[in-house]
């Protein structure tokens, strides 16, 4: 399936993209899943990638965890804790 | 509700003034201004840029000021949030709550920055005389954010 995997602030700048179109195979159905396939990539994906509690992921604009699932056109995206305000 | 994500200054006057104007069952309003600081973790602070997800962060904000809405007399409500490049002295976000009385606009007020800071998609990279770095989120934000968590029994 087809989605769209987007990256922000330093996990954008470590991976050198802010996002891509992604086919996957099939069995990729979850948000673990897919940091694992990216995580297959080696390098700064592996890297990157590694520290889960570094990690914050939404699925479809909406904060979700690594167990979520995810569906072709969805829209997930990866990044590090939220620092605004 | 009026809820910006901008790159522009905005008129906390102006601000106040709008949502105050015109309604009678308004019987006060709390504001939070938060300013671009000098130093942070130890160093001097130049400048610093905040990138969000554009689509994301306005529907998180409304989220919170939903929720905000459900636990206190919340009559209206502005935020305003600034990206791009800042400098120490700017503002870089406004919360402005009318309530009927001041203790819901205090809560209602602090409540929506506490969960602004941990969970509408914002980032800052400063720049410090040692070069650029990322802001790394706080635990004491998390606790500050924590602590507004209602208990099981009253959240049906």
């Amino acid at each position: 399936m087809k989605l769209k995997v987007l990256y922000f602030a330093s996990l954008r700048e470590h991976l050198g993209t802010a996002g891509e179109e992604i086919e996957l195979p099939a069995g990729v159905a979850t948000v673990a899943a897919l940091r694992s396939h990216l995580m297959q990539r080696g390098g700064a994906w592996r890297a990157a990638l590694a520290d889960g509690r570094l990690l914050r992921i939404a699925v479809n604009r909406d904060m979700a965890n690594s167990a979520a699932a995810i569906r072709p056109g969805d829209e997930v995206a990866f990044f590090p804790p939220v620092t605004g305000g | 509700m009026k809820i910006l994500v901008q790159r522009e200054d905005f008129d906390c006057g102006a601000e106040i003034e709008a949502i105050a104007r015109g309604n009678p069952k308004i019987g006060g309003v709390a504001a939070f201004v938060g300013l671009v600081r000098d130093a942070n973790e130890g160093a001097a602070v130049r400048a610093m840029t905040l990138e969000h997800y554009p689509g994301m962060t306005e529907k998180a904000i409304s989220a919170i000021v939903e929720e905000a809405r459900g636990r206190w007399d919340v009559i209206d409500c502005t935020v305003i949030h600034r990206v791009g490049e800042l400098v120490p002295t700017d503002r870089i976000v406004l919360v402005v709550v009318a309530s009927g009385h001041r203790g819901d606009a205090f809560a209602a007020c602090e409540f929506i920055m506490d969960y602004l800071k941990t969970r509408a998609p914002f980032w800052k990279k400063e720049r410090t005389a040692e070069g650029a770095r990322w802001v790394e989120a706080r635990s004491s934000d998390d606790a500050a954010a924590e602590r507004w968590r209602e208990p099981e029994s009253d959240a049906a």
